[in-house]
């Protein structure tokens, strides 16, 4: 059984073609990335995954079952988890607030006390998120996906905006994650892609461009044309 | 008395117990102090202190602004006005009939209006709100319409020897039912389901994505508050002796929107002050004038301009401010 199945979807706006028959499937257990320029369809791809927008036509499989016509929060309890390419919190609750919400339990146990003292925010956890920085408020982004126990965890740029001190343990952390975690990843720094994923998928106007393992992705030359080119 | 506080309040008592002590003696002392006039004042003030307590549910804690929360209020108080009418007497059986129909109204009505949202909920509450107050307005064989309402209501039997004809006696009874839903409510709302209301409120795309079904949520929140405005009407169809289609209207909606608001949306309390300022200052000003609408304007304008959390809302943050710099 594949962890995740995307067959075929396409999507698109009054006359603009977002994502053109796209087809990937990913193994349980892969880390993939999908890179891209801006405006290649990445989020709306994440968005017809996650339920949010429906395709035109084409299916998403999550873990075997059709989940095409599912609502997101269904989606989310068969294990997928998600975080946003912008921050999608509870801005005016604390982050204890936050974490218990994404548990799905209101005990303070000492679940959400390991949790919290291992990402460093126990201190703070009566602290309002909208008050804390950015690259804090990023980390409970990529925490309340973390906290779900997903089976599929896919990321949207999780390390926008961060530091390189941040961006360093946001990426050891993903990369420490259980081998059972499928993840999908959107990421524009190479590094990470490369540190983290197995798989790279290439998307472009809406179309998989070509896909293949790190070293073939940086060897590519129609890759070094549309993307790492332009970048590097 | 100060000993006795001082034995019963421990040095490290936090000011909001302190709080809520003092305003409980106060409720019990009142009807004791107060003439007719007044104590019938603050009955009123407790009926739509509930009302409105109901209606921060939604607005508050929801995050739902809903235009039609003077259906469920109406719709019960018809219900049990008309069955007192038709002989009926006891309360607490009265008390089935009257919050069932509210409940299945608004059970109907969720499933109609809660797929839109903003300014499209509002709308679409305020359309239906006025389809029942229409309604009552013609269904006159059953309501009385609009000049004979459903007059001569008596006052409830509660099944003890205590007659509620006496002011002091139908306060104390409305007194108890307003504390039992007040610590109800806030039950809920500290529950993992109440959580979940505001987790809603906050950030619905969020909670869908954490595997919520927030439409339920909503769902079920709007029967919530529907039930206990119904409670609120029921106690004001004995209150008034008087129903009339007013109940129902948009602008009754209105007035307790209003005291949600100025008193503060999502603090439980701030409605009730919210009920407070508006009953005592309507009924100080319009002795004197007519011109209490636009008074009641005034204030909206005034809380919107320099008090955006309500009054209690305003309160707690100067108190957090307080404590923060304590610390
Ligand atoms: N709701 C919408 N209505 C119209 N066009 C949209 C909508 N959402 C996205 N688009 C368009 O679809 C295209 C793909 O957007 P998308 O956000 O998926 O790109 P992306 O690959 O995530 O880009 P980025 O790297 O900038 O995040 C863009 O041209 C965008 O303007
Ligand atoms: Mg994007």
């Amino acid at each position: 059984m594949k962890a995740l199945e995307i067959k075929n979807i396409s999507k698109s706006y009054g006359g603009l073609d977002v994502l053109i028959n796209v087809y990937f499937t990913l193994e349980q257990g892969e880390r993939r990335a999908i890179i891209g320029p801006n405006g290649a369809g990445k989020t709306s791809l994440f968005n017809i995954i996650s339920g949010i927008i429906k395709p035109d036509s084409g299916e998403i499989y999550l873990l075997g079952q059709n989940v095409t016509r599912l609502s997101t929060y269904l989606r989310s309890r068969l294990g997928l988890a998600r975080t946003f390419q912008r921050n999608t919190l509870f801005n005016n609750l604390s982050i204890l607030d936050n974490v218990e919400l994404a548990l799905h339990s209101t005990k303070s146990d000492s679940n959400i006390k390991d949790i919290l003292r291992n990402w460093g925010l126990w201190d703070k956890r009566k602290v309002i998120v909208k008050e804390l920085s950015y690259g804090e408020q990023r980390q409970i982004e990529i925490l309340l996906a973390l906290v779900q126990s997903p089976k599929i965890i896919i990321l949207d740029e999780p390390t926008a905006g961060m530091s390189p001190m941040e961006t360093k343990t946001i990426t050891e952390m993903i990369k420490s994650l259980s081998r059972d975690i499928t993840v999908l990843i959107i990421e524009h720094d190479m590094d990470v892609v490369f540190n983290l994923a197995d798989g790279i998928s290439v998307l472009h106007n809406g179309q998989i461009l070509c896909e293949g393992s790190p070293d073939e992705i940086k060897s590519n030359p129609l890759v070094k044309e549309v993307y790492l080119g332009t970048d590097h | 008395m100060i000993s006795i506080l001082n034995k019963l309040i421990p040095a490290e008592t936090n000011l909001p117990w302190l709080a809520k002590v003092t305003m409980l003696l106060i409720l019990v002392l009142l009807p004791f102090i107060l003439s007719s006039y007044g104590l019938s004042l603050l009955t009123k003030v407790l009926i739509f202190g509930l009302f409105a307590m109901s209606l921060d549910i939604l607005v508050g804690f929801t995050g739902l602004v809903s235009f039609n929360h003077a259906s469920f209020f109406g719709v019960a108080a018809y219900t049990v006005g008309i069955l007192v009418n038709r002989g009926f007497e006891n309360f607490w059986l009265l008390l089935i009939p009257g919050i069932a129909i509210a409940l299945l109204l608004a059970g109907l009505l969720g499933l109609l209006i809660l797929r839109s949202s903003g300014a499209y909920f509002l709308m679409i509450t305020l359309a239906f709100g006025q389809m029942l107050f229409a309604l009552a307005w013609k269904w006159r064989s059953l309501t009385g319409g609009d000049d004979d309402g459903l007059p001569g209501i008596g006052r409830p039997e509660i099944g003890l020897p205590i007659s509620m004809w006496n002011e002091q006696n139908f306060y104390f009874l409305v007194l108890i039912l307003f504390i039992g839903s007040f610590l109800l409510i806030k039950k809920v709302i500290k529950s993992p389901f109440g959580k979940s209301i505001v987790g809603t409120r906050e950030n619905e795309l969020r909670m869908q994505s954490l595997g919520y079904n927030t439409w339920l949520i909503k769902y079920i929140s709007y029967i919530i508050a529907a039930g206990f405005a119904a409670l609120a009407g029921i106690l004001y169809t004995y209150f008034n002796g008087f129903i009339s289609p007013q109940e129902l209207d948009w602008s009754m909606s209105g007035y307790i929107l209003l005291m949600v608001i100025i008193g503060g949306a999502g603090t439980l309390v701030g409605p009730v002050v919210g009920a407070a300022v508006i009953i005592i200052l309507q009924n100080l000003i319009s002795t004197y004038t007519e011109l209490w609408p636009l008074f009641m304007g005034l204030i909206f304008i005034l809380c919107v301009l320099f008090a955006r959390d309500g009054i209690v809302g305003s309160l707690l943050k100067l108190y957090q401010k307080k404590v923060g710099e304590m610390k």
